[in-house]
């Protein structure tokens, strides 16, 4: 059965170490390893000139490296590439402005909400909501309450 | 406490996993870490439940196994609190799966999670189901999902809407419930919701035909309305990126009216006006304008066609490739893919910048511009295009250097113009890069070679060349070695030298010891070395004068560990030494490799499975008409064993041939597949020659001549002689093998046993010499005439080295045998009888007609007598 656009979102820093996971498709633990590290090395040997576009098996992955950590996004092969880029962007400044001045170590000890906007944002693969107060609202609701 | 902040323990948790040195470290700290969750687990904590699962998620997201934490997350989901709630659903969805059993036991916690009145809570459950939910769970809770779609506030909306994708797909049976709540919210404002609502669509539209008739008729000029509204609204901080609102939504929107444009013509007339604005106002210096565009020029290609938006969009992709940014490369390089099957012409205009793309440094352009390159060749630019790519073959990475050298293969394969050509670039493929060529393209280069027969001298001294510059590459070094063993004398004696070769002396020894560097060579694998053994033995026969050394060479591979070799060397060595007589009628000049042949089988009969050509992810209809490099069944096919259907799609020619000779053989082969599957490459060749008595050079002007000559390519005893080496090695052919004694009987027996009779005709009178022709059919098989020849002597003098030759016309071909003499005793005390099949494409509308000469010696005199022959039997 064909899935929707999205297949997983990874975020990994410049060592290789994940920060970040989320799977839009079943893959067992080692798959997943496995997964991980071949697309990690690919991309990371890749230098600044070279488009943001790696083809691996039978999808594309499209990255773009934010500071310390890179941000990779498996799509099927006949999503807007380009659309992706943006997509990431996106994810970016909402994180941005939740956080205010994310940075890797933000993500690494608030794994949870990062989780939580991401749900906000894609579920199932496909886009949900790209205004970020839409998408930052039930969370604010969250830490108020608390 | 805090509940949403896992507390201090998760985070000195990570700090210690963060300042582990080792993996080993890690591991421990992991562990401890497991076995504190565990404990806590099993104690039924209720306080640091959710932060031992963030810790649990943490630790699964390093990968380590966590399923004890199943249980945990269920536990949470049920309790009241939304903190408990929250993170219970999240470790859901992130440490299970929709195959685990676990999951049913959620499916009654969802269902009062979605009836819940808290309306967060109902998007918590939404957002679980819409992640994992089985085909079960989908089934059960979909009304549920269906009056959520119908939820006062929007975004309970559009989760329940991505929600029910997942459901549909899981549940096809299910559309007809969605369709019309998703048709209405296509009518929303918010445009969270209009993206989901679209995305529903978009599913539904690619599950079911029937949604998408629906959608079609009834909501087409609505979604050309909202598009419209976006695209020109005024600024929207909330969804502003770069200038323009909401791109995503563009993109969506776009791609659903492709969807409902493809293949109908009043709906794409919808949308024209709607797609030229936003393709020729769309800002292209951001990479949101860029993303709509490039979605904009898809869809325009999709759709059904109206001229001036092809321009547009044409000219798009122009801008695209030019561009500097690589990205932007990629994505016009990808739109061009799809382009070139509405609009090739466009697309040959940017042929160079496509070259240029080959070469670039970044593997994913590469990659993309080779499969553009593939599609984009055709007759007229075949030469341009294989001389960049070989160029760029040179410098290429080794990673690379497979895929354009398959590509190189079959482009030249399919769209050489002339043979000499062909060859040409092969040698400079394989000298380049031999080792990436696969065994059937230098196959069809050998049956190539064959078949230019004036280019044999050419050919045999290139690569002779070739080889002295490099061994390195095993296909040249194993084409070169075939070819100096078939043509050494022609490289010896410089024949055929073409206008544009320099001369290059080469003797005897120099050729073989040619060969004997291949032999010797350590990188050589058993193909190349069994090939060379075979080629030194041809050379035996060519060269007499160096024969001993030949013999020696031989020789020393008799004790080889290699079972292979050993046998080949104790055969020929056997040959050499004790059965002279038949050695120079074992190695003639192999017969013309089939090509038609060949090409029928890798066209018709191979199972698409095996074809190579390998990405084209859209489905286009390939640019070119036959597979790329399919298998074409290596020489190996050509011989007994593939008498079964394969043999049908290319016509009569080979069914003939093999019913002729090889009935006795052909019922066993047909059962055992020979064991000589890739390897025995040599062996394949020589079988070829079974079925020589029987094949027939497709070449337009047959001039078939039979007789000793050792430089016209011959099919007669060659074939046949070689059986006995056939019995030692294939055991399909054992038993119904001939031994050369009775090589001619088969063929006679079958004329007696032949079709409807014609009468015989004196086919040439002259007052020297008679010719009758007999005539006979197979049953069922027209368009092959088997014709017995019989000369008669109508002179008193004895004729000597008698020669017949015979011409036909291009429908025609014509096989001849060996005469069964070549000396025609005085006054018809007796006669020389030779076999001729002709096979006639044209059967029924064309009668035969040949030309004929015959040259013999009488009186130490040489005549030569010519004449032609037009009165065959109407229905021939």
């Amino acid at each position: 059965m064909k899935e929707m656009g999205i297949r997983f979102i990874l975020m990994v820093n410049k060592q290789g170490q994940t920060r970040l996971a989320q799977y839009y498709e079943w893959l067992t633990l080692e798959e997943r390893r496995a997964l991980e590290g071949e697309i990690v090395r690919k991309c990371l040997a890749r230098n600044e000139q070279q488009c943001s576009f790696v083809e691996h098996r039978n999808y594309k992955i499209v990255y773009r490296r934010y500071a310390s950590l890179f941000f990779l996004v498996g799509v099927e092969n006949d999503e807007n590439e380009l659309a992706i880029l943006e997509f990431i962007h996106l994810l970016v400044e909402t994180m941005d402005r939740h956080f205010g001045n994310v940075c890797e170590l933000d993500i690494m000890f608030h794994l949870e909400k990062a989780h939580f906007m991401l749900e906000e944002m894609v579920m199932n693969g496909s886009i949900v909501e790209t205004s970020k107060a839409n998408i930052l609202s039930p969370i604010q609701l969250m830490e108020k309450a608390s | 406490m805090n509940p949403f902040s896992s507390g201090n323990r998760l985070r000195d948790m990570i700090r210690a996993i963060r300042a582990c040195k080792t993996a080993a470290e890690e591991r421990a700290v992991v562990r401890k870490e497991c076995a504190a969750i565990r404990a806590a687990i099993n104690e039924n904590d209720q306080g640091y439940r959710h932060r031992n699962l963030a810790k649990l998620m943490f630790i699964h997201m390093l990968g380590y196994p966590t399923h004890f934490g199943q249980m945990e997350c269920l536990k949470l989901i049920a309790s009241a609190g939304f903190p408990e709630k929250r993170i219970g659903y999240l470790g859901l969805m992130l440490l299970l799966d929709e195959r685990q059993e676990v999951l049913m036991l959620v499916t009654n916690s969802l269902k009062q999670d979605l009836n819940h009145s808290n309306q967060y809570i109902v998007g918590l459950a939404l957002c679980a189901l819409g992640n994992i939910s089985s085909a079960e769970m989908a089934r059960d809770l979909a009304p549920d999902v269906e009056r959520l779609l119908q939820f006062r506030d929007p975004n309970i909306r559009k989760k329940a809407a991505l929600c029910s994708i997942r459901i549909i797909k899981k549940v096809p049976d299910l559309v007809e419930n969605f369709m019309y709540p998703a048709a209405s919210l296509l009518k929303e404002k918010h445009h969270g919701v209009l993206v989901t609502g679209v995305q529903l669509c978009t599913g539904l539209c690619k599950v079911s035909s029937e949604a998408l008739e629906y959608f079609r008729e009834n909501c087409t000029e609505g979604l050309v309305k909202t598009l419209r509204d976006i695209a020109n609204s005024p600024y929207s901080p909330e969804y502003d990126v770069a200038g323009i609102t909401d791109p995503f939504l563009h993109i969506r929107l776009l791609m659903l009216l492709r969807l409902l444009g493809q293949g109908d013509a009043d709906a794409s007339d919808c949308m024209t006006d709607i797609l030229a604005q936003v393709a020729s106002r769309t800002e292209s210096n951001k990479n949101a304008g860029n993303a709509i565009l490039y979605e904009c020029v898809q869809t325009i290609m999709s759709i059904e066609d109206n001229g001036g938006l092809r321009v547009l969009a044409i000219n798009i992709l122009g801008r695209f490739l030019s561009n500097r940014d690589n990205n932007i490369r990629y994505v016009g390089l990808n739109m061009l893919m799809k382009a070139i099957v509405v609009e090739a012409k466009a697309v040959q205009r940017h042929r160079a910048t496509i070259l240029e793309c080959v070469k670039d440094s970044d593997a994913s352009i590469q990659k993309r511009a080779l499969e553009l390159v593939y599609l984009l060749v055709n007759e007229s630019n075949v030469k341009p295009f294989t001389k960049e790519l070989i160029e760029y073959l040179e410098v290429s990475d080794q990673e690379f250097k497979g895929d354009i050298t398959a590509k190189i293969c079959s482009l030249v394969e399919k769209f050489s113009p002339e043979k000499i050509w062909y060859i040409d670039q092969m040698l400079k493929v394989l000298s380049e890069a031999g080792n990436f060529v696969k065994d059937e393209v230098w196959h069809a280069l050998i049956v190539v070679i064959s078949n230019a027969s004036d280019l044999h001298g050419y050919t045999v001294r290139a690569l002779y060349r070739a080889f002295q510059a490099s061994t390195e590459q095993e296909s040249l070094v194993r084409v070169a070695v075939w070819c100096i063993g078939e043509y050494g004398d022609m490289l010896v004696n410089n024949v055929g030298m073409l206008d544009i070769e320099e001369p290059i002396t080469v003797t005897e020894s120099d050729a073989v010891d040619a060969i004997e560097v291949a032999i010797k060579h350590h990188r050589s694998d058993l193909t190349t070395k069994a090939m060379a053994l075979i080629a030194l033995f041809k050379l035996s026969s060519r060269f007499p004068a160096c024969s001993e050394r030949i013999k020696d060479i031989i020789f020393q591979n008799k004790q080889s560990l290699l079972l292979e070799l050993q046998q080949r060397s104790i055969e020929f060595n056997c040959i050499l030494q004790k059965y002279h007589n038949i050695r120079s009628a074992l190695l003639e000049r192999m017969p013309i490799l089939d090509e038609t042949t060949l090409r029928g089988r890798k066209d018709g009969s191979l199972p698409t499975a095996v074809s190579t050509s390998t990405i084209i992810p859209c489905d286009l209809p390939n640019g070119v008409a036959e597979p790329a490099a399919a298998p074409i069944g290596d020489l190996l096919d050509l011989s007994l064993d593939d008498v079964p259907p394969p043999i049908s799609s290319c016509g009569d020619i080979l069914q003939d041939l093999l019913a002729i000779d090889l009935s006795p053989a052909s019922a066993l082969s047909g059962t055992s597949h020979p064991p000589k599957a890739g390897t025995d490459v040599l062996l394949d060749l020589l079988s070829i020659g079974t079925l020589v008595p029987a094949e027939t050079s497709p070449s337009a002007l047959d001039i078939s001549s039979s007789g000793q000559d050792n430089k016209a390519p011959l099919a007669n005893s060659n074939g046949l002689a070689s059986l006995p080496l056939l019995i030692a090695d294939s055991p399909a052919s054992s038993a119904g093998m001939m031994d050369l004694l009775d090589a001619f009987d088969p063929i006679t027996q079958k004329l007696e046993e032949n079709g409807p009779a014609y009468p015989s005709i004196v086919a040439y009178e002259s007052r020297s010499l008679r010719m009758t022709f007999n005539f006979s059919k197979q049953p069922g098989n027209p368009r092959t005439t088997f014709i017995l020849a019989t000369f008669t002597n109508l002179s008193p003098n004895v004729y000597n080295d008698f020669l017949f030759q015979a011409a036909v016309p291009k429908f025609l071909q014509l096989h001849l045998d060996p005469a069964s003499s070549s000396t025609l005793p005085a006054s018809g005390d007796g006669s020389i009888t030779q076999n001729l099949k002709v096979n006639n494409t044209q059967h029924g509308k064309k009668s035969l007609a040949m030309r004929i000469r015959i040259a013999y010696k009488t009186n130490n005199d040489d005549i030569l007598e010519e004449g032609k022959i037009n009165n065959f039997p109407r229905d021939l």
